[in-house]
C-alpha cells in the first residue's frame, strides 16, 4: 500500500536577481535537479544529493541549499534516518545501500584525546630551525643487528634486512579501486602521493597502465576477487596488500555492478565488459590463520621476497588476536581499518554498526604486540576516519606507524561527502566512470591538491611534534604519555593506556 | 651449450632455495626440470614464467603449486595438496593422482587436469577474460561447493570410478555468474547452489568439451570411449547478476 513520498532531503533555491542564466548548474548536476524553461531555471529539489557541485560552479553565488527543509516531528529515538529506512524497506524489501563512512552520532575518540606541549622545562623545538624526522619505514625491523669488521677495517652489516617502504611522511593514501573511483581520480592521487614521497593503494581493481609511471609509489592489492592480479601486477607494486576486510563493511565482500565495468575497467580488472565483479566475503583459499600465512608467503615467493606484504583487516572485537596472528605470518604490516572507514558502497547496517573505533584498535594491538615482543616484526597502518593532522598525530601516539587516508584525499579533489558514490553519477568526477563526469578532473592540475593536503598535514605534524619537544616520529610512536583523555571513561582510558586530563607525568 | 634438462634432488630442501634453482634454470634456458623427492614443498613454480618449460614433480607437492604461474607446464607424479593452480595466469598442470581443496581457485587462465578426485571448493571463482579461458578437468568426483562464484571458464567432472553421482554434496555453482560446469552422471537439483541452473547439453557442448577430454585421456593414458559418448549435466548461471536486486537506497 503506497505511503506517499518522504520529504525531500534538500531544498535548492535560485535567487533570480543574481542568476544570469549561464546554465552551469544544469550542465554540472548529473542528478538532473535543474532545467531551463524560458528565462528561468527550474529546480527539482528531490533529485538533489547535497553534493554542492552547483553551488561550487555558480559564478554568481545565486544558489542556496537548505538541508531537511521539511523535517519530521522531532523524537529522540525515532530519527529521520530510522523512519526513512523503514519506509524504504517497507516499499522494497531490500538491503539499504549507503556510501562514505559511518553516520552514527557517536563522538570520535580522537576528539576526546588531547595532545601535549612543552612549557618551561624541556623546551619545545622549532621545525624551522631544527630537523623533525618524519620519514617512516614500513616493514619488519630486525630484533638486533649483527655487524662484522671486514679486512679494510670497515664495518659490514651481517643481518639481512627485510624490504621496507620508505615514506617521507607517515600519511599514505588508502586503497580505492579503479572502478570504485575514476582513473583521473586515481591518477591525481598517485601523482600527489609520488610527489610527496609516499604511497597509495590500488584497491582491488588492477593497475591501469597509465599508472605505471607511479608504480614505485603504489601498493597493489589482492583481495578475494583476485581482479587484475597476475605476476606482472604483483611485480609492479612497491608492496602488496592482502585485503581481508574493510572497516565500512567487515565480514562481507563487494560487488562492483556491471554498469561500471566499461572498456578500460574491464581491461584493468581482466574481466568481461559489463560483467559484475563479485568479491566473495572470505578469500576461499584462506579459512584459517595458517592459510593466511600461506598466502603471505606465496606472494613473497612469487616476487622473490623483494616486496613487503601487508594484511588489511577491519577493526573487529577480536582485532588484537588476529593482528598478533598476522604478525607471525611473515607479513610486514597490518592495516587496521576502523568502523568509521569510508566506502563507495556498503549496506547501511554494516557501515554503521559493525566493527570498533580505530583508536581503541590501534592501542590494543600495539600493546599486545609489545607484550609479546613482536612489535618489531610488523608495522601498524591505521585507517578509518582520519580527518586532519591531529588525528594522524594521535593515531601515531597511540601506536600506529602510519595512516591511510581515503575520504580526506577525495575531499581534496572536491568530494563533498554527499554519500551517493554507489549511484555512479558523482558530479565531481570521482566515484563514476562516465566520461563527461570523469573529465571534470584534470590529473595534471588536481594532483597538486593531493600533494598540498599531504604537505600541509605533514607541516602540522612537525609543528605538533616540535611543540611537544619530539624531533623524530619514532619517539612519538606509541608515546601515550603525550596524550590525555578528556571526558573518556575509565574503561576506555585503560584500553587506550592513556591518563585522564589533569594527571601529571 | 646449456643442458636442456635439469634434475634437482629436492630431498630436505626448503621451497625458497628450490624455487630460486628453478628460476635460475629457466633463465639459463633449461626446458625440462625434473624435481625428485618432492615431499610437501609449497609454492613450486610460483609466479614462474616460460611458455615452453616443463616441470616434472616426483613426489607430493605442498599447497599453492603454480600459483600466479604464467606459461609453464607442471606434471605431478603423485597426489597434490590444496590449491594447485591458485590464481594461475596461464600454463598447464597435470596431477597423476588426487588433489586437495580449492583446486584452481580463482584461476584466470590455463588448464588443470586431475586424474582422480579433488576436495572442496574446486574451481571456485575461476574467471575468463578475452583469450584467457581457464579449464579444470577432474577425472573422479569432487566434494561440496564446486565452481562457486564462477565468473568464467569451464569445469569438467568426468566422474570416473565414482557411482552415478560424482558430486554428491551441496553448493554446486552457488553465485555462479559466468562460465559453465559439465558433470558426467546425475546431479540432483537440491545440490545446485543459489544462482546455478541446469542447461541443455547440446552437440555444440559435446564438441566444446571434447578437446579437454582428449587431453585428459592422452596424459593419463585412459581409453574410455564412454567419456566422449555419455551425456553430461550442463550447469551455468541462472543470471549474470546474482547479486543485483538485493539493494535499495
Amino acid at each position: 500500500m503506497p505511503i506517499g513520498s518522504v520529504p525531500p532531503k534538500y531544498k535548492v533555491t535560485i535567487d533570480n536577481d543574481l542568476c544570469m542564466l549561464c546554465e552551469r548548474c544544469i550542465e554540472n548536476c548529473s542528478y538532473g535537479a535543474f532545467r531551463r524553461e524560458g528565462n528561468k531555471i527550474l529546480i527539482n529539489s528531490r533529485a538533489c544529493t547535497g553534493c554542492h557541485r552547483c553551488v561550487a560552479m555558480c559564478p554568481r553565488d545565486a544558489i542556496d541549499l537548505e538541508e531537511k527543509p521539511v523535517d519530521y516531528r522531532s523524537h529522540p529515538i525515532w530519527s529521520r534516518e530510522a523512519r526513512e529506512a523503514i519506509y524504504k524497506q517497507a516499499e522494497s524489501g531490500k538491503i539499504i545501500l549507503t556510501g562514505m563512512g559511518n553516520t552514527l552520532e557517536v563522538p570520535p575518540i580522537f576528539d576526546r584525546l588531547l595532545l601535549d606541549a612543552c612549557q618551561v622545562t624541556n623546551p619545545s623545538i622549532d621545525p624551522l630551525r631544527e630537523p623533525i624526522e618524519l620519514r617512516t619505514y614500513i616493514g619488519k625491523k630486525p630484533r638486533k643487528l649483527e655487524i662484522k669488521k671486514n679486512a679494510q677495517g670497515d664495518i659490514d652489516l651481517v643481518t639481512k634486512l627485510a624490504p621496507n617502504l620508505k615514506c617521507e611522511t607517515p600519511i599514505m593514501i588508502a586503497h580505492m579501486s579503479y572502478g570504485a573511483i575514476s582513473l583521473n581520480a586515481q591518477l591525481s592521487l598517485a601523482r600527489g602521493a609520488s610527489e610527496m614521497g609516499t604511497f597509495m593503494g590500488t584497491g582491488e581493481g588492477g593497475l591501469h597502465k597509465s599508472l605505471y609511471p607511479y608504480q614505485n609509489n603504489m601498493i597493489v592489492q589482492i583481495a578475494s576477487g583476485r581482479f587484475g592480479v597476475n605476476i606482472d601486477y604483483l611485480e609492479r607494486g612497491a608492496a602488496i596488500e592482502i585485503k581481508i576486510g574493510q572497516g565500512a563493511k567487515p565480514g562481507i565482500g563487494g560487488h562492483l555492478p556491471g554498469e561500471k565495468v566499461d572498456e578500460e575497467v574491464s581491461k584493468t580488472r581482466m574481466i568481461p565488459l559489463y560483467s559484475d565483479a563479485i568479491s566473495p566475503a572470505p578469500h576461499h583459499d584462506i579459512y584459517s590463520i595458517e592459510d593466511l600465512s600461506q598466502l603471505v608467503r606465496s606472494l613473497k615467493e612469487a616476487t622473490e621476497w623483494k616486496k613487503p606484504v601487508f594484511v588489511k583487516i577491519a577493526a573487529v572485537h577480536n582485532v588484537v588476536a588476529i593482528a598478533a596472528g598476522i604478525a607471525r605470518s611473515s607479513a610486514d604490516a597490518v592495516v587496521i581499518d576502523g568502523f568509521r572507514g569510508g566506502t563507495g558502497s556498503a549496506p547501511r547496517v554494516f557501515r554503521d554498526h559493525v566493527g570498533i573505533p580505530i583508536e581503541a584498535a590501534i592501542a590494543a594491538v600495539d600493546e599486545k604486540l609489545n607484550k609479546q615482543g613482536i612489535r618489531n616484526e610488523i608495522s601498524i597502518i591505521a585507517s578509518g576516519g582520519i580527518r586532519d593532522s591531529a588525528d594522524v598525530t594521535k593515531a601515531i601516539a597511540l601506536g600506529a606507524d602510519s595512516v591511510y587516508i581515503g575520504t580526506a584525499a577525495l575531499v581534496s579533489l572536491g568530494c563533498r561527502v554527499c554519500g551517493s558514490c554507489y549511484r555512479g553519477l558523482c558530479p565531481w568526477g570521482i566515484a563514476t566512470q562516465r566520461e563527461e563526469l570523469t573529465s571534470r578532473i584534470d590529473p595534471d592540475i588536481m594532483y597538486k591538491n593531493v600533494s598540498n593536503l599531504i604537505n600541509g598535514w605533514t607541516l602540522e605534524i612537525a609543528e605538533l611534534m616540535g611543540a611537544a619537544g619530539i624531533n623524530s616520529i619514532e619517539s612519538l610512536r606509541g608515546n601515550r604519555d603525550r596524550l590525555r583523555g578528556y571526558m573518556l571513561d575509565e574503561n576506555i582510558l585503560s584500553v587506550l593506556d592513556v591518563k585522564t586530563v589533569g594527571a601529571g607525568a | 651449450m646449456t643442458k636442456k634438462t635439469l634434475t634437482i634432488d629436492a630431498k630436505g630442501k626448503h621451497y625458497t632455495p628450490l624455487n630460486i634453482e628453478i628460476r635460475a634454470a629457466v633463465k639459463d634456458g633449461v626446458k625440462e626440470i625434473i624435481l625428485d623427492n618432492i615431499n610437501g614443498q609449497r609454492f613450486i613454480a610460483n609466479g614462474l614464467r616460460g611458455d615452453d618449460v616443463t616441470i616434472i614433480i616426483n613426489g607430493v607437492p605442498g599447497g599453492d603449486l603454480a600459483m600466479f604461474m604464467s606459461g609453464p607446464t607442471c606434471i605431478v607424479h603423485a597426489n597434490a595438496e590444496h590449491a594447485p593452480g591458485n590464481t594461475m595466469d596461464s600454463g598447464k598442470i597435470f596431477i597423476h593422482g588426487t588433489a586437495g581443496d580449492a583446486v584452481a581457485h580463482s584461476m584466470r587462465g590455463g588448464e588443470v587436469y586431475v586424474r582422480d578426485s579433488i576436495g572442496y571448493r574446486g574451481g571456485i571463482h575461476m574467471k575468463a577474460y578475452k583469450e584467457k579461458y581457464p579449464a579444470l578437468v577432474v577425472g573422479g568426483g569432487t566434494r561440496a561447493f564446486l565452481g562457486e562464484y564462477m565468473a568464467g571458464g569451464i569445469l569438467l567432472v568426468l566422474g570416473r570410478g565414482t557411482d552415478t553421482i560424482p558430486v554428491d554434496e551441496r553448493g554446486i555453482g552457488t553465485g555462479i555468474h559466468g562460465g559453465e560446469l559439465f558433470i558426467r552422471g546425475e546431479v540432483p537439483d537440491h545440490l545446485l547452489g543459489i544462482g546455478a541452473a541446469k542447461k541443455p547439453f547440446t552437440e555444440d557442448d559435446r564438441e566444446k568439451i571434447r578437446p579437454y577430454i582428449e587431453n585428459y585421456c592422452r596424459e593419463f593414458d585412459v581409453d574410455e570411449p564412454e567419456l566422449f559418448s555419455d551425456d553430461y549435466v550442463h550447469i551455468g548461471p541462472s543470471s549474470a547478476r546474482p547479486f543485483a536486486g538485493k539493494y535499495c537506497w
